[in-house]
């Protein structure tokens, strides 16, 4: 489990997040949702440690992140997968290699069962014969789903998610919505991500965290926010008329 | 940025592969463009000396004398510096400014690597080769000053070769090598600063390549001088 409390961070003297407090509960995928410029990549990137924050802690299943040693930070780093917005895969290797990574440089494996991971978890993300292939020859799709693999080969207690959906086509992003809702059970890991996309939300929202200029705005989950009369989260979640449609239905089906 | 960058790697196999890596890329690939520079700049500093010399009293084999001079103090160590600013500069600024840009420093941050030992580390080491890149400047250079001279009536073979056999200091040799791994270390760390440092997008990334080539060819001509002045003078 993730606890996040009363977290501060400033750019400028400008204020991006005012005090968040919230938890991301183990096994569970944890949306942090908002609309742009709300606070959330800089939410996400705090909870991984690339920011420092002015006040407030953030702790791993009970371990203070900022009262950690620099060695004590790393080691916990060895735990996180981490699936960035534009996949962040190293360019100068294969794909087989990317994923090979974490291993090589956390682990003492020999090579073929490096190979054997690398071969089980590009399998688990339905790659097949892209080992060779280079990062730029692959489609979008295919790098998320690398990244995926890369995220949780070393076997990561905690899994965070930088709008894996953006640049993908409806079908692709459900596709990676239910891979790492798959993983998450099946690894009984942490995920958290950060999202925009309304199918994510409805889909695999099992807890969601809604932002609003750096606060939070609104907490719960898939369920309780087709329940919620909270005008914030419904301007934006029910911005559109499908979503409006759909809500409504929901609602009428409930009754 | 530079203590960071000396700190123990996560795994020392891996850095080992990231140094021969860098110096196929940053000293070897190198070797083909100093060469052609050398050996043609070695002609031209003799074909001008030689028609600079036009006083019968001055000996002819003073176009080796000087082409060595030339060469050996301040052609191949620093006159190469800078075009490998250029050269090596541009490629570790841009290639760790994409990095950036891409996220892919961020990742490894994530993973818990250090990322300036990871990316900085390797091409440092890579760069203490930097000397044998000098050295074959240095011969290329006195080779191609042999040929232009020889080749170009402006006196013999035997001349030249006493001429770069005159006066010769051992100091002088090194010196320039002193002067080459202080321009390794000004080659490494100038151009990996301003790569790793970057904010911005793919724009930035080849203003950041110009700035840090600008950057490193000053700290370049200015270390050659304070150098000079403390181990010639």
């Amino acid at each position: 489990m993730i606890e996040v409390k009363n977290i501060h961070k400033s750019f400028d003297g400008i204020e991006v997040l005012k005090g968040i407090s919230t938890t991301f509960d183990k096994g569970k995928t944890n949306l942090i949702i908002g609309q742009s410029g709300s606070g959330k990549t800089v939410f996400i990137k705090c909870l991984l440690g690339l920011f420092d924050y002015e006040e407030g802690y953030i702790s791993y299943d009970g371990k203070i992140f900022s009262q950690l040693s620099e060695d004590e930070k790393r080691n916990l780093r060895a735990d996180i997968g981490m699936v960035f917005q534009g996949s962040a895969l190293f360019d100068s290797m294969t794909i087989a290699e990317n994923v090979m990574f974490p291993l090589k440089m956390f682990t003492k494996q020999s090579k073929s069962e490096m190979e054997d991971r690398v071969d089980f978890v590009l399998k688990r993300v339905n790659l097949i014969d892209a080992h060779h292939k280079m990062p730029s020859e692959a489609s979008g799709g295919m790098q998320k789903r690398v990244a995926i693999a890369r995220a949780i080969v070393n076997k990561p207690k905690y899994l965070f998610c930088d709008e894996p959906n953006s640049g993908l086509d409806p079908k692709t992003a459900i596709i990676i919505d239910n891979l790492i809702r798959e993983i998450t059970d099946e690894y009984d890991i942490t995920t958290v991500i950060n999202s925009h996309d309304m199918n994510s939300v409805m889909e695999i929202g099992e807890k969601i965290v809604f932002l609003k200029d750096g606060l939070k705005a609104w907490e719960g989950s898939k369920d309780t926010i087709f329940k919620t009369d909270n005008k914030v989260v419904t301007d934006f979640v029910y911005s559109s008329e499908l979503m409006k449609k759909v809500r409504q239905m929901y609602i009428e089906e409930k009754q | 940025m530079v203590a960071e960058m000396f700190r123990k790697p996560t795994k020392w196999s891996v850095m080992k592969q990231l140094i021969l890596k860098d110096i196929d890329d940053l000293i070897i690939g190198s070797l083909g463009i100093v060469a052609f520079i050398s050996f043609f700049v070695g002609g031209v500093v003799t074909i001008q000396t030689a028609l600079n010399i036009d006083n019968p009293l001055i000996p002819k084999y003073l176009v080796g004398f000087a082409t060595r001079q030339s060469v050996i103090l301040e052609f191949a160590p620093t006159f190469i510096s800078i075009i490998m600013a250029g050269k090596v500069g541009s490629f570790i600024t841009s290639s760790i400014g994409t990095m950036r840009v891409t996220e892919q420093i961020d990742a490894l941050e994530v993973m818990g690597i250090n990322s300036l030992n990871y990316l900085v580390f390797p091409k440092f080491i890579a760069l203490m080769l930097y000397p044998f890149v000098i050295s074959i400047a240095m011969f290329l250079g006195i080779l191609g000053g042999m040929a232009a001279c020889v080749y170009g009536g402006y006196s013999s073979l035997e001349d030249y070769i006493i001429g770069i056999q005159t006066d010769f200091t051992p100091f002088h040799i090194t010196y320039a090598f002193i002067k080459t791994l202080a321009f390794a270390f000004v080659l490494a760390t100038i151009p990996s600063y301003h790569g790793y440092y970057m904010k911005g997008g793919a724009l930035e990334v080849g203003k950041a390549s110009t700035t840090s080539f600008v950057w490193t060819s000053v700290v370049i001509i200015l270390l050659n001088y304070i150098l000079t002045q403390m181990l010639l003078s």
